[in-house]
């Protein structure tokens, strides 16, 4: 849209409607029957797309606490509002029923997931973890060299978590010893 | 990127070689489109296939799969034969001029030092400089000397003359030389040319060499450091740049540091013995400081070697890459797996090997918002789940406009994201997940006396509660700018670090993102004064918000851009610095006549840019044709048939030309994502693009009795899939050294899984790759295709 913005055409739209009155007519049930824009009294966030590295705008909708839309933002100089198929269609990562949405624990041999608790899950996979590191970890090597290692543990991923989630990871695991540590970007 | 999508529209001609940039990176078109419309632009397009990118280029070459390196050595020879390269450019920047080592050879494919025993250069003395008595490089600027590296090069790329390089690429040879002519037009110092690329020139058992030899190219020309040029890898995930920064890869740590070895690196004072000896890397020991100092806190002490016997030592030589990795899961090394959100069952090479790999875990704790092949590995067809012991946790996480946090583009830019909403259920951010995850493993430490549990049980964990996650992800990014322990102020930039534990600092290159003025990542601010795309003020880019990098390299040796329409920084008499619209990404009070004031590329030691490689590649100085790993043809350039540092996995079934005579490649759609893990979950994607398809040309086809849209069989020597033909003239046989050759290539966007589903493409891949970063080889491997009765 050369030379007039979307939200410059939005203004303008505002400004024509409150000439309406000098006019010579009416323009209320035009108006009436005008159906108002879903985004009319929505917030506004801005964040980046979720999918390939171009690092593109997005801008979320939402009234109340509901996301009413996604679209490109026009303010970001990377994507200038536009977006591809897939980050045009963001706006279903989040509304979307095939999502995860409760915590789901497969014991072994089982068939079917089951549903358990945060705390039950994080105490469980402490102790699953603190029991393979403890079996598995060096101190010293043959040579005597400190090394504070274990080699059965590994961590895949991720490339898709935002940079402070990935510097944890990156910071847990060799608190640990892990040094099977890997993600996207090696393959 | 060594620059940014937005500078694609500075370019004067852009090559885009192993990348299908208008479809899996449309965003680089809006800005290439510009440059086109505006400046005239030229858009190249050298790939097997024709593609969306080719039908908006202004050439299109088409090409075999696996053989960049006969390409760029073409080009290479060209170059050479007419002159057309960028003469002050090469000469004061590059090392051009440098004399190699007196012992330093190449014969009959391979370079000095190899043991064919160990299938690796175990002596690599020779590929080195020749020094004066005092170590100094001796260097001839008439770049005239026989055993300089301008000369080396000439004469290495002499063998890859145009009835060779095309006969090798079965690339006609007419279209050989109108990209070369076209694109070395960029050798004029008022123009400039930029290379993308992606996957398909990385994803190579010479891969590495792939992108070493278009850096190459881009050197020869003048064309690193500046608007419109550049080296630009198309990268794949939103944050895959951000990962690698914050080395969630075994071979290194945070800010590129090398991971420690307990052979090289025992203590301290031997990592920092490992310093590079000049450039900017020489102060890598206050990194590392800085770095034990955010880790280990008050445990770290200048009388405890900064707590560096905390973080872990690899055993020297071992390799933990993914390949690697899944090799030591199926030999049961592995017992416990925290997979952050990642699907090898799909995208994993030789992935049938992969998927009964993760049957040997005890343990699998996965993070995803859908339920995805890997977390569902235990129930995937022809698998009875009460034959898998594993434990599987599947931990419910929000989505991108759930979340709070930056990423950082493939252009090195920071930029912020906002939560809109909250997630749907139980869902949380990783951060909390994580958190909760460490408070819990560390729990089990707090008690212990053991000198192995101090790394864990020390580990500084100060972000306050993540039920507060915009709280507790500013204390982390807080943590990897890093601060001042004297005064407690955040750092300005990695500038201020310090090797004496005075500072702390997570991640060096991302230091200045988070200073006294607030979180950088977070602006906002439009503003750019040189119409060259910069917006400084938008977002933060590392290093200390450099747009392009070696930028010093758009300037003439004294200080004056090459260009003056393309002028980013410049050097300015008056005020003794460098100035202008770029942060300068060199000293910025050196002047062009100081020593090193004409020394470009700062992270080297020598500060010029490497033709020949002085001991950093695991397979030599200069970039070598060898053909893939599977290969319809013999090396006609060498006895050497593939890369001879490549470790070979007894696993690994080698497929034969007589049996899988067909290269196959693999390939992305705009539609789908990666392994489709949520592009299949997302109604209007999965409808827009609802199967697998198998490429072919119309003559494979016919000889093999293919109607289009049918379903076929496509073997490997690992498995069989079928999937939909597409019989397209958009592939076309080639002529490859006297004999036809067919390529087909698939999406690897499915599996069994989602709302859409089909079979899984990499079952078909190798589980062998790269000599130097062991990515696997996907982009050329030997298939056959049949009907299917």
């Amino acid at each position: 849209m050369s030379g007039l913005s979307r939200r410059r055409f939005l203004q303008l739209s505002g400004a024509t409607a409150a000439m309406a009155t000098s006019l010579g007519f009416s323009l209320d049930s035009l108006e009436a029957s005008t159906p108002q824009l879903r985004i009319a009294n929505a917030k506004e966030t801005t964040s980046i797309c979720c999918f390939c590295s171009g690092g593109c705008g997005i801008i979320c909708h939402t009234v109340n606490g509901e996301l009413v839309n996604v679209e490109g933002d026009p303010d970001n100089p990377v994507n200038r509002g536009s977006n591809c198929s897939k980050g045009a269609a963001t706006f279903q990562t989040a509304k979307n029923d095939e999502r995860v949405t409760k915590v789901l624990y497969r014991a072994p041999g089982s068939a079917e997931w089951e549903e358990k608790s945060w705390d039950w899950a994080f105490e469980r996979i402490g102790e699953l973890t603190a029991k393979a590191r403890d079996a598995s970890i060096v101190h010293r090597n043959d040579d005597g060299v400190i090394v504070n290692r274990t080699e059965a543990i590994a961590s895949l991923g991720s490339s898709i978590l935002n940079n402070e989630d990935l510097y944890l990871v990156s910071k847990l695991m060799r608190g640990l010893g892990v040094v099977n540590i890997e993600h996207q970007a090696r393959i | 990127m060594t620059n940014h999508w937005i500078d694609f529209k500075n370019t004067d001609c852009a090559l885009i070689i192993g990348s299908n940039a208008a479809e899996n990176h449309p965003v680089s078109f809006t800005w290439l489109m510009e440059a086109k419309v505006k400046r005239g632009a030229k858009i190249i397009h050298v790939d097997p296939r024709f593609t969306r990118t080719s039908a908006r280029s202004d050439l299109y070459a088409p090409m075999r799969s696996g053989t960049d390196i006969p390409f760029f050595g073409g080009l290479f020879n060209y170059i050479f034969e007419t002159g057309r390269y960028h003469h002050d450019y090469v000469l004061h920047y590059t090392n051009a001029a440098h004399i190699v080592h007196d012992d330093y050879d190449f014969q009959e494919g391979l370079f000095t030092g190899y043991d064919e025993e160990k299938r690796t250069y175990a002596d690599r003395s020779s590929w080195a400089y020749k020094t004066d008595a005092e170590g100094k490089p001796l260097k001839d600027m008439t770049l005239q000397d026989p055993r300089c590296v301008f000369q080396m090069m000439k004469k290495h790329y002499e063998r890859y003359d145009i009835d060779t390089v095309c006969s090798i690429t079965g690339m006609p040879k007419e279209k050989f030389l109108q990209v070369a002519e076209m694109f070395t037009e960029t050798a004029s110092p008022d123009k400039t040319g930029t290379i993308l690329y992606a996957m398909g020139q990385t994803q190579h058992t010479v891969g590495s060499q792939n992108t070493r030899a278009l850096s190459m190219l881009q050197l020869l020309l003048g064309n690193v450091g500046r608007p419109g040029g550049g080296v630009n890898a198309l990268r794949g995930h939103s944050n895959v740049q951000g990962s690698t920064d914050m080395a969630c890869l075994f071979h290194i740590i945070p800010g590129y540091m090398p991971a420690p070895n307990d052979g090289d690196h025992v203590d301290l004072a031997a990592y920092n013995a490992t310093t590079p000896k000049g450039g900017f890397w020489t102060n890598r020991p206050k990194f590392i400081a800085s770095l034990l100092k955010a880790w280990w806190g008050d445990q770290a002490n200048l009388d405890n070697d900064l707590g560096y016997h905390y973080l872990p030592k690899q055993k020297k030589g071992a390799n933990h890459s993914h390949i690697a990795l899944f090799e030591d899961m199926m030999a049961g090394k592995i017992k416990g797996l925290f997979n952050w959100g990642q699907n090898p069952v799909v995208s994993g090479p030789n992935t049938n090997h992969e998927a009964k790999a993760l049957e040997e875990l005890e343990w699998m704790v996965q993070l995803d918002p859908f339920e995805n092949e890997t977390a569902a590995f235990w129930k995937r067809p022809g698998v009875n789940p009460s034959d898998v012991k594993t434990e599987v946790f599947l931990l419910p996480v929000t989505t991108f406009l759930e979340k709070e946090g930056s990423v950082t583009h493939s252009g090195r830019l920071i930029q912020y994201r906002w939560k809109a909403i909250e997630g749907p259920g139980q869902t949380k951010q990783e951060s909390w997940i994580i958190d909760h995850i460490a408070r819990s493993i560390k729990s089990h430490y707090e008690g212990s006396n053991k000198p192995e549990d101090e790394p864990i049980k020390y580990l500084t964990w100060d972000y306050g509660s993540s039920d507060d996650l915009s709280i507790f992800v500013d204390a982390v990014a807080r943590e990897i700018n890093g601060k001042d322990l004297r005064t407690g102020k955040q750092l300005p930039g990695f500038g201020a670090l310090q090797d004496d534990g005075t500072t702390a600092c997570g991640n060096w290159i991302y230091s200045g993102m988070y200073t006294e003025e607030g979180n950088h990542a977070k602006r906002r601010e439009k503003e750019d004064p040189s119409g060259l795309g910069l917006y400084l003020k938008w977002g933060y880019a590392w290093p200390l918000n450099r747009r392009i990098i070696y930028n010093r390299a758009n300037c003439d040796p004294s200080g004056k851009p090459w260009s003056e329409d393309k002028r980013t920084i410049w050097w300015d008499e008056t005020q003794e610095r460098w100035v202008g619209y770029d942060v300068p990404d060199f000293a910025p009070t050196r002047s062009p006549q100081d020593p090193g004031g004409t020394d470009p590329f700062i992270m080297l030691p020598e500060g010029q840019a490497r033709f020949f490689g002085v001991n950093s590649m695991n397979e030599g100085p200069f970039p070598e044709h060898y053909e893939p790993y599977e290969s319809p043809v013999e090396n006609i350039l060498s006895k050497v048939q593939y890369n001879p540092a490549i470790r070979i996995w007894e696993s690994n079934k080698r497929g034969e030309a007589s049996e899988f005579p067909i290269v196959c490649s693999t390939w992305r759609v705009c539609e789908h994502w990666h392994t489709g893990a949520i592009s299949r979950n997302l109604p209007w994607l999965a409808e827009l693009m609802p199967a697998l398809f198998v490429e072919m040309s119309p003559t494979l086809a016919r000889e093999r009795g293919i109607s289009h849209g049918e379903i076929v069989e496509i073997t490997s020597a690992r498995g069989a899939i079928k999937a939909v033909a597409m019989v397209t003239e958009r592939i076309q046989k080639l002529d490859v050294q006297g004999k036809t050759i067919e390529q087909v290539g698939l999406t690897w966007h499915f599996g069994y899984q989602g709302l859409v589903k089909g079979d899984i493409t990499n079952i078909l891949t190798p589980h062998v790759g790269d000599a130097n970063t062991t990515i696997p080889e996907y982009k050329a491997f030997l298939v056959d295709v049949r009907k299917v009765k």
